[in-house]
């Protein structure tokens, strides 16, 4: 049992113009056998438009332990946001 | 249910206050309903409990085709042939949403492949009744996947993120499944006398096994106490059992057809139905492996994965061979 296929990462575009969308992994020796089983496994009821099958393997990840000093630089900035800035109630629609 | 006896830690759930630090900011990002996602830290006992839930799980998924792909080549139309089709289809996707669910956690597919097919790990005592006519297609569709539902409705919000996630799209499927075995069921009972006593000969086999699903009571036991606490498992064995009683019952009724059980009668009081429990003696022989149709389905599994070695090592050849020649050129 030591030849297992390997995995493979599946995103489907769904019918309502959003992003791709990861729903899950399966296993194929393929792009080929991959892109046939996702549509088999993830599609069965019209959920897609397009498909993106990718290998595991080629996936970096960020470390979870790391996400404070990863995530870190944005936290202070609120100045992004637009609730930051105070508009006088005269001033409508900006 | 479809993880009927998930052992725990073994121990009650700790308090927050004899946790470790890393323990209790785990116990309560759960408790304030957040998921846990595959690379984050968590107790070993959690890790494994998920792991053997979701293996039987998945494995019963995969084991619950059987008793229905009996009847694919036999369905009495076109119509209903391919509906069966579709509907154990969907159970072999199922069993691959958990096993991939179950991977995240760094077990391999094969690992889990060969638990199964050992007879170390378990599935549902239920595909281990036989399906014996036509009819039982309906029961299976209306009661075995009624009480799946039952149980998946709740796992939607259970803590590990790819378990819940694999459960939306399970819940998503389900209720076709459900609804195609009562159509069957409505189709024998309407019709001729013949027919009718089909279905109530398959109400009468199937009663008691699909109460099983739920599992014997758990109100005191230390394993549903810990995984519940981990947000593993949502409700008691009992009350998803009486959910199930309380909703079909009325079914039945409309079926015209005649529940197994002379205590089963609504009670004004509790609001619900009283009902007589399974015999847990039987239950526990069949989980054990001494059910009617234990040895013909593993023999099933097994066959299936040896006759279709040459073909994975034929593919895996294949790809290999592509593989090099592209370096080859490069
Ligand atoms: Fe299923
Ligand atoms: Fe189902």
């Amino acid at each position: 049992m030591a030849n297992e296929l390997p995995l493979w990462e599946v995103f489907i575009r769904g019918q309502h113009g959003t992003a791709h969308r990861h729903v899950g992994s399966l296993h194929a020796t393929d792009a080929e056998m991959a892109m046939n089983n996702a549509r088999d496994v993830y599609t069965r009821r019209n959920e897609g438009l397009s498909i993106w099958v990718v290998p595991s393997s080629e996936i970096v990840a960020s470390i979870p332990s790391k996400k404070g000093p990863l995530f870190d630089p944005s936290k202070d900035k609120i100045y992004r946001h637009p609730s930051f800035y105070n508009i006088p109630v005269e001033v409508k629609k900006i | 249910m479809y993880a009927q006896e998930v052992k725990s830690t073994g121990s009650k759930p700790k308090s927050l206050s004899s946790m470790s630090a890393k323990e209790k900011a785990f116990q309560e990002k759960i408790d304030r309903g957040q998921r846990i996602e595959p690379k984050d830290w968590m107790p070993e006992g959690y890790r494994r409990t998920l792991l053997r839930q979701m293996g039987q799980h998945a494995h019963s998924e995969i084991v619950g085709q059987l008793p229905e792909g009996n009847w694919i080549s036999r369905a009495p139309t076109l119509e209903r042939k391919t509906i069966l089709l579709a509907k154990v289809q969907d159970e072999a996707g199922h069993g691959l949403y958990l096993y991939s669910a179950a991977e995240t956690l760094g077990k391999s597919r094969d690992e889990m492949t060969k638990e199964l097919l050992s007879g170390r790990a378990k599935y549902s005592s239920i595909f281990n009744y036989p399906t014996l006519n036509w009819a039982d297609m309906g029961a299976v569709g209306w009661l075995v996947d009624g009480a799946a539902i039952m149980n998946q409705v709740p796992l939607q919000r259970t803590s590990y993120g790819p378990y819940a996630r694999a459960m939306v799209r399970i819940c998503k499927e389900e209720s076709f499944h459900q609804r195609q075995g009562f159509d069957i069921m409505m189709k024998m009972s309407f019709g001729s006398k013949k027919q009718k006593a089909m279905a109530q000969d398959s109400l009468n086999r199937f009663w008691y096994p699909s109460l099983m699903m739920f599992g014997p009571s758990d109100s005191e036991s230390v394993h549903s106490a810990q995984s519940m606490a981990w947000k593993i498992k949502i409700n008691f064995n009992d009350e998803l059992r009486q959910k199930f009683v309380d909703q079909t019952a009325p079914q039945a009724e409309y079926l015209g057809l005649t529940i197994p059980d002379e205590k089963l009668k609504w009670n004004e009081k509790t609001e619900q139905y009283d009902y007589s429990e399974p015999n847990w003696e039987e239950f526990f022989e069949v989980i054990s492996g001494n059910g009617p149709c234990n040895t013909e389905r593993l023999a099933a599994r097994n066959k299936a994965w040896d006759d279709g070695e040459w073909f994975r090592d034929g593919l895996l050849a294949n790809s290999t061979k592509n593989q090099n020649s592209q370096i080859a050129a490069e």
